[in-house]
């Protein structure tokens, strides 16, 4: 019990939740922001309305998906020196850098502009409002590059030197901080996953919007929108995620080895498909394999050694000192195929998508009844099969829609699980890290506040997504077709109610 | 000068900032109490600080990124010494915000009843815990060889730290009530007026005392101007509301918020956090701050990010100049 309950065990459980929970909403919001921009600018250079509809339906899911982000991100800021005041005294003069240009610039250009956009529709030209959005998607995919490259020095410390009079880590080089190789293709993945995340939640929206034969227009560019973006950055989030493992091969072999299960060296090394292990006695009990596969993976080669647990495990003791090296192994195991297994599943649904709304395969125009008529599938000739064959394609994007999200979650449990007994990889131990002088009452009171918090935000948050899903795009008024022709709006309006207050 | 002197300022310019801005954002979050009389009234004043009120917030979100990367053991203990009212702040805070966000979004009238009160809640709770706490940075609290914070959460709450607390209470919903008058119209506006008047005396109090016992217990010179200008700036706003000028009224409480916490500060210094148990333990802008690389970078990087942000946060507010009235809020929702 007492192990269980220690503060550093809390403190981590409570970065864990907090962290977790933070990351459902960024990847939405970040590519929602740019997908919303991307609506936006459509409308500003058609005239289309159904562009402006669709701007505003999904820049409102957006925008109650960035107010939990914003505010449970406070928490992580907080949480550094509330929890991890020794992490934060060891590498406040490193890592504090990023965070304060994330604030500085990332953070004031997103809150900023999106209160401009939010109220902006009758005070701003369009192009003015629109210039808006694409400045808080700027906003969004700046903080995620400076929090990675924050994140990225805590797997792979460079740019710094160790100052022992003062017992720190400091800054020697930032400009290798914000461009060594885990950083850059981090910050690729994590953005290529963002966009599938926001690509499979507008899919499968629009999918459940089709299937009941509702909104038509407006969800049929959506539906493409998103079945484009979900292809293209699914093949991206593959490709980076190869390179990011290569690189972490080479930067944290443990944290490979715990990925594969690969308790002793092997070579040629096997990707393992499936694996059920005894931690204690280090080996697998049964295992499906794919010969070379990890090999290839890790040395682009089929026939390289790639060291296992025990390896590594031994060197970093002859390294750092007696002691245990190991991870969570089933966690980084597991956490590992979820992450490839959902996200990728993900990619082959907007795959099969993209493929069966080919021109040729909507339904030919002979087969319409009318303009307004759902657009089918067309899999097969006959009409009855055909819409039920397209029903179960809607139902297959609409119950996915999270999947990126159940992705992205244990992409992170594993990187950073993966990591440990480290936080600062081979430089500064977990247990070294947390606050001394906060009690463990202190803790849990807090561990407890926030999850409880967040479980009724996220019952609020959900509830409200779907009220508004549900409702779909609203009719557009006469203030939305005739935006405001100056700067803080036209006075001939000056007394009209608000096109948006809270 | 040395880099570690002028991150010291501008530190204290992000708090000043923070507390200017999202001072009078949280008296408007209390005057949905006190203030409006219905529910129409209580949308008019949310809507005046709707479209600012995160990026007010964001200067927050900056003074302790600036802290954490120019001061990381003012940071730690700070954030690790307060520990239970910093997680009560946070928490009011993301009451807040999504109590904003999400009040308008359904019609029933609980759901909506619920969140003012978190409005009024979380803008009332931080509103008087950032006095606290800043009474208590400047008073100096138990720190001991190692920079740690060892004494318990009591100890945050003596007579000084609170009478901070209601200065910060009173200023900013005094300073919310002069922004209510300054942006909104008709009948509310008149009341915003009359109160205002009450707020200012009623902060006046506090004002007085907590800055007097500053001056007395660590003031110097400079400190005792800065007092005088957060005095004078407080009467001025008084008098400046009376006859109605309500941009006046405005500048000049935003002015008493500035002198005021610039005092604090003037205050502090060179100190960040003083031991109450050893002199020779105090947090200093020497012994706590980052190596001259890494101030160097972030003095770039806010050399160049601030005037842009003021610049852009500036526009902000004058896109919004308009007053509001109840004739602006739509009847749905």
């Amino acid at each position: 019990m007492e192990l269980a309950l220690a503060p550093e065990t809390l403190a981590r459980w409570q970065f864990g939740i907090t962290t977790v929970y933070h990351f459902l909403f960024v990847p939405l919001t970040i590519s929602l922001a740019a997908l919303v921009a991307g609506l936006e600018t459509a409308w500003v250079r058609t005239g289309k309305q159904k562009y402006l509809k669709a701007t505003k339906f999904w820049g409102k899911l957006f925008l109650i998906n960035i107010a939990m982000g914003v505010v449970t991100g406070i928490v992580q800021e907080f949480q550094f020196g509330m929890n991890w005041s020794a992490y934060s005294r060891f590498v406040g003069d490193v890592f504090g850098a990023p965070l304060a240009f994330e604030a500085l610039i990332a953070f004031f250009f997103e809150s900023t502009f999106i209160g401009l956009w939010i109220f902006g529709w009758d005070k701003l030209p369009k192009k003015i409002h629109c210039f808006c959005m694409w400045m808080v998607s700027i906003g969004t995919i700046l903080s995620a590059y400076f929090i990675l490259a924050a994140n990225s020095w805590m797997q792979h410390p460079v740019g710094y030197k160790y100052n022992a009079a003062n017992g720190r880590a400091e800054l020697t080089d930032f400009w290798k901080v914000l461009t060594q190789d885990t950083t850059l293709v981090v910050v690729f993945h994590t953005l290529t996953a963002a966009f599938l995340t926001g690509a499979a939640f507008m899919v499968g929206i629009a999918a459940f919007h089709l299937m009941r034969k509702k909104h038509i227009k407006v969800m049929r560019t959506s539906l493409r929108l998103g079945l484009i973006t979900l292809v293209i950055s699914g093949i991206l989030t593959a490709v980076s995620g190869d390179s990011l493992g290569k690189v972490m091969f080479k930067q944290q072999p443990m944290k490979m080895a715990a990925a594969e299960a690969l308790w002793d060296k092997e070579e040629p090394a096997p990707f393992s498909v499936f694996a059920y292990g005894d931690v204690d006695k280090g080996h697998n009990s049964v295992a499906i394999e794919i010969p070379g596969l990890l090999s290839f993976l890790a040395h682009n080669d089929f026939t390289s050694p790639v060291p296992g647990i025990n390896d590594v495990n031994k060197s970093e003791q002859q390294k750092f000192g007696p002691g245990d090296y190991r991870p969570n192994i089933p966690v980084a195991y597991w956490g590992f195929r979820w992450m490839i297994g959902f996200g990728m599943s993900s990619f082959a649904i907007g795959l099969a998508g993209l493929w069966l709304t080919r021109k040729k395969f909507w339904l030919a125009p002979g087969l319409r009844t009318g303009d307004e008529e759902p657009p089918l599938l067309a899999l097969t000739k006959n009409k009855v099969l055909g819409a039920r064959l397209s029903k179960w394609y809607w139902s297959l994007a609409f119950v996915t829609l999270g999947f990126p999200l159940i992705a992205s979650s244990w992409g992170w449990i594993f990187t950073e699980m993966g990591r440990q007994p480290w936080v600062v990889y081979g430089v500064l131990r977990t247990s070294d890290a947390v606050s001394p002088g906060v009690s463990q009452g202190e803790v849990l009171t807090s561990m407890i506040v926030f999850t409880a918090l967040y479980a009724v935000l996220a019952v609020v948050e959900v509830k409200l997504l779907v009220k508004y899903i549900k409702a779909g795009p609203q009719e557009l008024t006469d203030s939305d077709l005739n935006p405001p022709t100056k700067i803080g709006g036209d006075s001939a309006y000056a007394d009209r109610p608000m096109a948006f207050s809270y | 000068m040395q880099l570690h002197d002028v991150w010291f300022v501008l530190i204290a310019v992000l708090w000043t900032g923070y507390f200017f801005l999202e001072g009078f954002d949280f008296g408007i979050g209390i005057h949905t109490k006190l203030l409006a009389r219905d529910r129409r009234e209580k949308r008019v004043l949310i809507n005046t600080i709707g479209p600012v009120w995160d990026g007010n917030e964001v200067w927050l979100i900056s003074a302790a990124g600036a802290t954490f990367a120019a001061f990381p053991d003012w940071y730690a203990t700070l954030f690790s010494g307060f520990y239970l009212p910093l997680l009560l702040i946070l928490v009011c805070l993301i009451v807040r915000g999504v109590a904003f966000e999400y009040r308008h979004k359904r019609s029933e009238e609980h759901w909506q009843r619920n969140w003012e009160n978190a409005i009024f809640w979380a803008s009332l709770l931080p509103a008087l815990l950032w006095g606290v706490l800043f009474g208590n940075i400047v008073h100096g609290v138990k720190i001991d060889a190692h920079k740690e914070y060892v004494g318990s959460v009591l100890d945050l709450l003596n007579p000084y730290a609170i009478l901070g607390g209601l200065l910060t209470l009173t200023l900013f919903t005094f300073h919310g009530a002069v922004f209510a008058s300054l942006k909104t119209t008709g009948d509310i506006r008149q009341r915003a007026r009359r109160m205002a008047t009450v707020l200012g005396l009623l902060t006046a109090v506090p004002t007085v005392g907590f800055l007097g016992w500053t001056q007395a217990d660590k003031g110097d010179g400079t400190s005792l101007i800065a007092m005088i200008v957060a005095v004078v700036a407080l009467a001025a706003a008084l008098g400046a509301n009376k006859i109605g000028r309500e941009g006046w009224a405005f500048a000049f409480s935003g002015i008493t918020v500035v002198a005021a916490v610039a005092m604090l500060f003037l205050t502090l210094f060179p100190n960040v956090m003083p031991s109450t148990l050893n002199e020779s333990w105090n947090l200093t802008v020497g012994n706590a701050s980052s190596s001259p690389y890494t101030l160097k970078i972030i003095t770039w990087c806010a050399g160049f990010a601030t005037p842009l942000v003021m610049l852009y946060q500036g526009w902000t507010y004058w896109v919004f100049r308009k007053r509001i009235g109840t004739q602006h809020i739509a009847d749905a929702h």
